[in-house]
């Protein structure tokens, strides 16, 4: 078998239309929630460490740096959120008996999922 | 034929979209802005906050909210790398996407076991 023949594409494909550069953002999202998770996951080993290693590390996610990558990622998060669940009635088709789930209820539940599913932690941790 | 292994990293990719849709953005305002500038008076005080985290139910979720969001990235991340244009390096590039991930895992699993 031959091999498929690729059309050479400068990287830069993704600056030359909006929809292609929303479609880069929202792939790039995961590259700031995963460096967000490690960030995570050194406050819980600094937890396991102690009090003294504890405040520390929060006066380190104080300092303007940490703040700023956080609300980067908190605004990367949200548009992953946003767009991950608009998208959901897509990937998703739901009947009853005959008919099909209208794909705005689908939507709508997983954005209701959502609420709920931060006020329940942010009742439990405040 | 040989068996892909497509369908499993597409399984974790989508269960990470889901968890990191429902859960991140909240993880975010209270771990990395309402606890660092202090908003939150006691909630985040040391013994109150290392109870919560020590707990089964938590470290359970944490390890949830940790490792499948990795795998929604490594499996992004990927594609995103071959559509930039490393195409050549296809299978280095889904190694060590999914290796970052499978290491990310391990790491979230021992830290939190030993808490």
């Amino acid at each position: 078998m031959s091999r498929p023949y690729y059309r050479p594409m400068p990287g830069t494909w993704w600056l030359t239309n909006r929809a292609y550069f929303l479609f880069m953002v929202r792939e790039l999202t995961s590259v700031f929630i995963a460096i967000y998770l490690v960030l995570l996951l050194i406050l819980i080993n600094r937890i396991a460490a102690g009090p003294d290693a504890y405040r520390a590390y929060v006066t380190l996610l104080a300092s303007p740096g940490m703040l700023a990558f956080h609300l980067i990622a908190l605004a990367g998060a949200l548009y992953h959120s946003i767009t991950w669940f608009s998208l959901a009635p897509r990937g998703l088709a739901v009947r009853l008996g005959e008919r099909r789930v209208p794909d705005a209820i689908i939507a709508g539940s997983n954005f209701a999922a959502w609420v709920v599913a931060t006020l329940v932690i942010a009742w439990i941790v405040l | 034929m040989k068996r892909s292994s497509e369908p499993l990293w597409w399984s974790l990719f989508a269960a990470g979209g889901v968890v990191a849709a429902l859960f991140v953005p909240v993880l975010i305002l209270l771990t990395g802005i309402v606890a660092p500038v202090g908003w939150a008076g006691q909630a985040f005080a040391y013994e109150r906050i290392a109870a919560l985290v020590g707990h089964p139910l938590s470290r359970l979720f944490l390890f949830t909210v940790i490792s499948l969001p990795l795998f929604h990235w490594a499996h992004r991340f990927r594609f995103t790398l071959v559509d930039l244009g490393f195409r050549g390096a296809r299978s280095a590039i889904a190694i060590a996407c999914y290796g970052a991930a499978i290491v990310g895992t391990a790491v979230a699993a021992f830290v939190l076991i030993r808490l």
